[in-house]
């Protein structure tokens, strides 16, 4: 074939794939906000759901979500940001560095399924928790832990060494150069590379079956006493959130409704991790802008 | 006072008592993580393997046997637990969904970096940002609702099935394809280009001959990657595929995977009997083959490393 023209071929099929992908996000969108938009309102938000009759809401999975979601970034966080500072400014270049790293990578690409699990063999079972919004959230520390870390490393390591250099000249240890002048420095991108994971925990359900339960026991949202059973704030009790709730009312069917149910839970975890994704630009830039004079 | 002064001079100073806590802290972070892998792979793999030394199932049976159905014991006095269902049923959607998506991420990342970058920055980018953010029950949901009553139109049958599994799949892993497709063609030297180009290659010859060439150890580990997503993803899966432990016959017939077994088993059985163990012996084969993709993605790594 001519050169020339196999060259058009080829550009007008890769202008053709790309429309395509570029339809296929369309056509998702699409259909969860056209299908989903119209079931959001304060009722569907903020009531609970119902298992056999129609008109139930996701309230209490709304509620769950969000504080499984705190939970977990509490606890995986200061380990991700000392495990991301030790990669990045204490690690030796030696084998033990190695194995870490390839445990990192390792932990990374397992499937979610299997690190919820081992979050149930320990958690739920070994250490008696039950299912609970506290397995749960250490379930989705071990899923979270890899990217997290990982994320840190990489801020930490796009500052310039000049910034440490002035450090040490300055006659600060090393660790007060990491705290007082690397990590406000890498600031903006590390809080980024936190709020993109929150969107990634926020709608995983696969790793919460077994450990965060698929009940979601009534609440009573006026007692905000953690040790009470019925306390939103509890971690110790069961707690469906809404990825888990999409999943059980489609595998289970007894919801007459269950189809709108979805729909409407679907759009409200889309646009959270729209708004994540948002969020993180905006707020990174924002910050950066902030804590420099670049503008 | 000689003595007050000799102990000033040699105590610690605070910032390096400070120092020393600060590494040990954040060492000791670092430490917990990997010992929680190596935690998980030891736990998976005991309770894994206890179907085989306390349930004394043969691993070959295990392995090849076709039948699924650990509380009935057959014709020898062992439980049927033939995991080949479910381990056929996994690599197949994995390695269609890899087929298919396969092509499509490769031209998406072509003409994000050699077509038309602009656009590739200001839409794709963006796209398949979105793409990898949406929860995975979510594309469950959707297949659920929209790929699998077409399937059901078109092919007849009840629609869950092998092909809406490999098609939830293709549109779940492409996002992470295309973008570290991207990274891959990024790293190829601008000079590769430009001589391509001052030989008189078209800009097609160009890409094909040399970017594509150039960038494949980048490309195949994002291949890799992608059937490592799609082998453990299972929610999705679950939702579309039908659920029948049978072997695989037809691309419309129920089926199942390790996950989708997983999932809607582990819940019914109880700890420590049989049943349970047999389940764990699937995580146990999910375990071990992302590891085996991990092993395959440092292949690919160590052997096309691009020279800087």
């Amino acid at each position: 074939m001519n050169p020339k023209l196999s060259n058009k071929i080829a550009n007008g099929a890769l202008y053709g794939i790309a429309g395509f992908i570029v339809l296929i996000l369309a056509a998702l969108l699409g259909y969860i906000i056209i299908t989903g938009l119209p079931m959001l309102n304060w009722h569907f938000l903020t009531t609970p759901a119902r298992a056999f009759t129609a008109g139930g809401g996701i309230g209490i999975q709304l509620f769950n979500s969000f504080y499984l979601l705190l939970l977990t970034l509490l606890i995986s966080f200061p380990i991700a940001l000392g495990a991301g500072i030790y990669l990045n400014e204490y690690a030796p270049n030696n084998w033990v560095t190695n194995v870490v790293r390839t445990a990192i990578e390792i932990l990374s690409s397992l499937p979610s399924v299997v690190v919820g699990l081992f979050g149930f063999l320990i958690f739920v079972v070994q250490f008696d928790f039950g299912f609970s919004i506290l397995s749960g959230a250490f379930a989705l520390t071990f899923f979270n832990l890899p990217l997290l870390t990982r994320s840190i490393e990489e801020s930490l390591a796009a500052i310039s060494n000049t910034q440490r250099e002035g450090g040490l000249a300055l006659g600060l240890s090393k660790w007060e150069t990491v705290t007082r002048i690397i990590l406000p420095a890498a600031l903006p991108s590390i809080l980024t590379g936190v709020i993109l994971s929150a969107g990634r925990i926020f709608g995983e359900a696969a790793a919460l079956i077994f450990t965060a339960g698929q009940s979601a026991p009534a609440l009573d949202f006026t007692d905000w006493n953690p040790f009470n059973i019925s306390s939103p704030l509890n971690p110790m009790r069961p707690a469906e959130t809404l990825a888990v709730h999409i999943w059980k009312i489609n595998s289970e069917g007894i919801m007459p409704d269950a189809k709108a149910v979805s729909s409407g839970a679907s759009a409200v975890l889309v646009i959270s991790v729209l708004v994540f994704n948002i969020l993180a630009r905006f707020i990174g830039k924002r910050l950066y802008q902030k804590l420099t004079s670049a503008k | 006072m000689d003595k007050k002064l000799q102990e000033q001079l040699l105590k610690k100073s605070k910032a390096a008592k400070l120092e020393r806590l600060g590494r040990g802290v954040s060492f000791s972070a670092l430490l917990l993580i990997t010992l929680t892998v190596f935690a998980i792979i030891l736990f998976v793999a005991s309770k894994g393997l206890s179907t085989f030394f306390s349930n004394h199932v043969n691993f070959w049976d295990f392995l090849s046997g076709k039948s699924w159905n650990p509380s009935v014991t057959n014709s020898h006095g062992q439980p049927e637990v033939g995991a080949l269902p479910m381990i056929l049923g996994s690599f197949i959607v994995t390695i269609l969904s890899a087929i298919i998506a396969t092509p499509f991420a490769i031209g998406t990342a072509i003409f994000m970096t050699e077509i038309s970058p602009r656009r590739g920055a200001a839409i794709l980018q963006p796209v398949t940002e979105l793409l990898v953010g949406i929860p995975s029950v979510v594309y469950g949901f959707i297949g659920l609702t929209v790929v699998v009553p077409a399937v059901r139109t078109v092919f007849g049958g009840s629609g869950f099935g092998i092909f809406s599994g490999t098609f939830v799949l293709f549109v779940m892993i492409l996002p992470t394809v295309t973008s570290m497709t991207v990274d891959a063609l990024k790293t190829v030297p601008r000079y590769y280009r430009e001589a391509a180009l001052a030989l008189g290659a078209t800009r097609w010859q160009m890409i094909y001959k040399v970017v594509l060439r150039a960038a494949t150890p980048g490309i195949l580990t994002a291949i890799v990657f992608g059937m490592a997503r799609a082998f453990g993803e299972a929610l999705a899966v679950q939702m579309v595929i039908g659920n029948a432990a049978l072997v695989p016959t037809s691309l419309f017939a129920p089926a199942s995977t390790l996950t989708s077994v997983l999932t809607t088993g582990i819940g019914n059985t109880v700890m420590g009997s049989m049943q349970n163990n047999a389940l764990w012996s699937l995580a146990l084969v999910l375990l071990v083959m992302s590891l085996i993709f991990n092993l395959v993605i440092r292949l690919i790594g160590r052997k096309g490393a691009m020279p800087k």
